[in-house]
């Protein structure tokens, strides 16, 4: 099958800077791919490359098969973009925008599009705005009609480069229902963000960027579960039963009246931990259960980094752990 | 062919409207320079017999202004893309370098006609300018905006800022018309500088153009003709290169 995103072997300098060092990237045509990493990783770049805003020194990249340099007007009509910065065209109202990216896109105005137009205004709130002049909008607006504005050509793949930046929480809400539908429609979504709970939600694979180079990839889950672990803390008045000793992986606070934390994986070795702690006569006062956390996996790798300078898909994990 | 209609249809909107800056600021400054001119050189020889100063002022002004403003509108609407940035949205579009081109142009053609003509409609009021041939009119009026749209798509894309087309503008495109032979005949001119008048292409557009009202002119208009196209030919053929290419547009 045709992947949605195709990326080999990337690499692009500005000067003698290298911004990406070698980058390769599959996403499949459905997908809902997450591209993470600090500023400067080198996702704007690899996305505009992607997009043909800016050539790549080597390496080859298609999107729905087709190469984006080659055969780059099907490449695009592919690919809806919507890009980190906020830019608009002054002179035009919302509504405009909007039909005269859909002409760059060689889509004749017809009833279909005008119905679809309003449609993506409805599904982004913005159909009390669609006459307005584009400068009469706040940033979170404008940055709902670049969405639109990606969308209207009705591209199978759409990419997203930090869509949620300076947009409140109701309308990141919005968005997102608005994303998943379209990728329950069988479009395929890529996006990069620094709302890390953001991309473990939505996202099912992720890759890791950092300094021109992925430096992990793998499912959401094989990622939390390789690198972040689910946890029972349990704070006691008296000390820990010795029984238990063996199994408790962290201590804060001394002897009495600390927390203890228990690594576990499904929940019915919560009810198993508890009833010994009982049996053993100890009180609890206060119980908690985290769940793997994105954000502790993206330090962790973020961290690891410099010492697996070569990772790649094949050597992302630390020693000794299996996904 | 939907997506090179829409560019132009942009384009075009975009200086329209404006068009009080865009299109009737320069006929007012044209109309300017009529009257103080017309009045300051009324008592000179005129450069053909039986025209008078008047006459042969108004076409080489009209034309002065379309190329003018045929350079501002490509070369102020890519800058102006530029730095808002919203030169992404015809960038992503699967637009082809002829599109772009072919938009670009064409709406400044639209512009500097439109400049033309109000200038001639002004005109009107201060003497009657006779119509020799109205194909070659037509054909330098269009082949010389063309040019100087061309010229100023390569300014537009080579440029980061405002300042650089403005120096452009007035350190190469306002002394070239000026130095053409809008306000007098070369033949009026010392040796010299009538020879190195000939080295300004403008000089060719603006006497074939001149030849299209009067039937008269200082060169052949066939020589106008062959410079004109020459130029026109050669500045496009760079413009799609650089569009080609990507120069400073996807780097
Ligand atoms: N046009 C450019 N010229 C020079 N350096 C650039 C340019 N664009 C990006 N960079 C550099 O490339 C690196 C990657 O940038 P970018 O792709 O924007 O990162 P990210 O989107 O991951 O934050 C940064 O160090 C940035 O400064
Ligand atoms: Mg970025």
């Amino acid at each position: 099958m045709t992947y949605a995103i195709d990326v080999q072997n990337v690499e692009k300098k500005y000067g003698s800077f290298t911004a990406l060092a070698g980058i390769s990237l599959r996403v499949e045509q459905g997908e809902f791919f997450a591209l993470l990493g600090p500023n400067g990783a080198g996702k704007t770049t690899l996305i505009s490359i992607l997009a043909g805003l800016t050539r790549a020194d080597a390496g080859t990249l298609q999107v729905m098969g087709h190469d984006v340099v080659a055969d780059y007007q099907a490449a695009r009509r592919a690919l809806g973009i919507v890009p980190q910065e906020i830019v608009f065209d002054p002179f035009f109202s919302v509504r405009e925008t909007l039909q005269f990216q859909a002409g760059y896109f060689g889509i004749a105005r017809t009833p279909a599009l005008d119905s679809w137009i309003d449609e993506l205004l409805a599904k982004l709130s913005l159909t009390d705005k669609a006459d307005k002049n584009m400068r009469q909008l706040s940033g979170g607006m404008k940055r709902r009609v670049l969405v639109a504005q990606a969308l209207v050509h009705r591209p199978p793949v759409i990419v997203l480069d930090e869509p949620t930046a300076g947009v409140d929480v109701e309308l990141r809400q919005t968005l997102w229902g608005f994303i998943r539908e379209l990728n329950a429609k069988g479009h395929t979504i890529l996006l990069t963000t620094h709302y890390l709970e953001e991309a473990q939600q939505l996202c099912s694979r992720i890759a890791m960027m950092k300094l021109g180079r992925i430096v992990a990839m793998d499912t959401t889950e094989h990622l939390l579960s390789a690198f972040s672990e689910r946890v029972l803390r349990v704070k006691l008045v008296a000390e820990l039963p010795t029984s238990l000793l063996a199994l408790r992986i962290r201590q804060e606070g001394i002897n009495e009246n600390s927390w203890h934390t228990f690594s576990i994986h499904d929940y019915n070795e919560v009810e198993i931990l508890l009833s010994r702690i009982r049996e053993a006569g100890a009180t609890i006062t206060n119980l908690e259960v985290t769940e793997p956390e994105l954000e502790e996996v993206f330090v962790k790798i973020m961290n690891q980094g410099d010492s697996v300078p070569n990772a790649t898909e094949q050597s992302i994990y630390p020693r000794g752990i299996n996904p | 062919m939907i997506g090179f209609q829409t560019l132009l249809k942009k384009e075009v909107l975009r200086f329209w409207k404006v068009a009080f800056q865009t299109v009737a600021a320069p006929v007012l400054t044209a109309m300017l320079y009529l009257l103080i001119f017309a009045h300051v050189m009324a008592n000179s020889t005129a450069a053909f017999p039986g025209i008078n100063y008047e006459q042969f002022l108004i076409p080489g002004l009209a034309m002065m202004s379309m190329l003018q403003n045929a350079f501002a509108n490509t070369s102020s609407s890519l800058i102006q893309s530029k730095i808002t940035g919203n030169i992404l949205f015809i960038l992503l579009p699967p637009l082809t370098p002829w599109n772009f081109y072919g938009a670009y142009v064409l709406a400044a053609v639209i512009r500097g006609l439109a400049v033309g003509l109000g200038v001639f409609a002004v005109g009107i009021f201060i003497a009657h300018v006779p119509t020799h041939n109205i194909v070659w009119i037509l054909v330098f009026a269009v082949l010389g905006c063309a040019m100087m749209a061309a010229l100023g798509v390569i300014a537009g894309l080579w440029a980061d800022r405002f300042d650089q087309i403005a120096a452009f503008q007035n350190f190469i495109i306002m002394p070239l018309t000026f130095l053409s032979g809008v306000f007098y005949s070369i033949h009026s001119l010392p040796d010299f500088w009538q020879r190195l008048s000939h080295f300004n292409p403008f000089f060719y557009m603006i006497d074939g153009f001149r030849y299209g009202f009067f039937g008269k002119s200082d060169v052949s208009v066939w020589l106008s003709l062959a410079v004109t196209a020459g130029a026109f030919l050669c500045l496009s053929a760079v413009t799609l290169s650089l569009l080609k290419s990507g120069y400073k547009l996807r780097q």
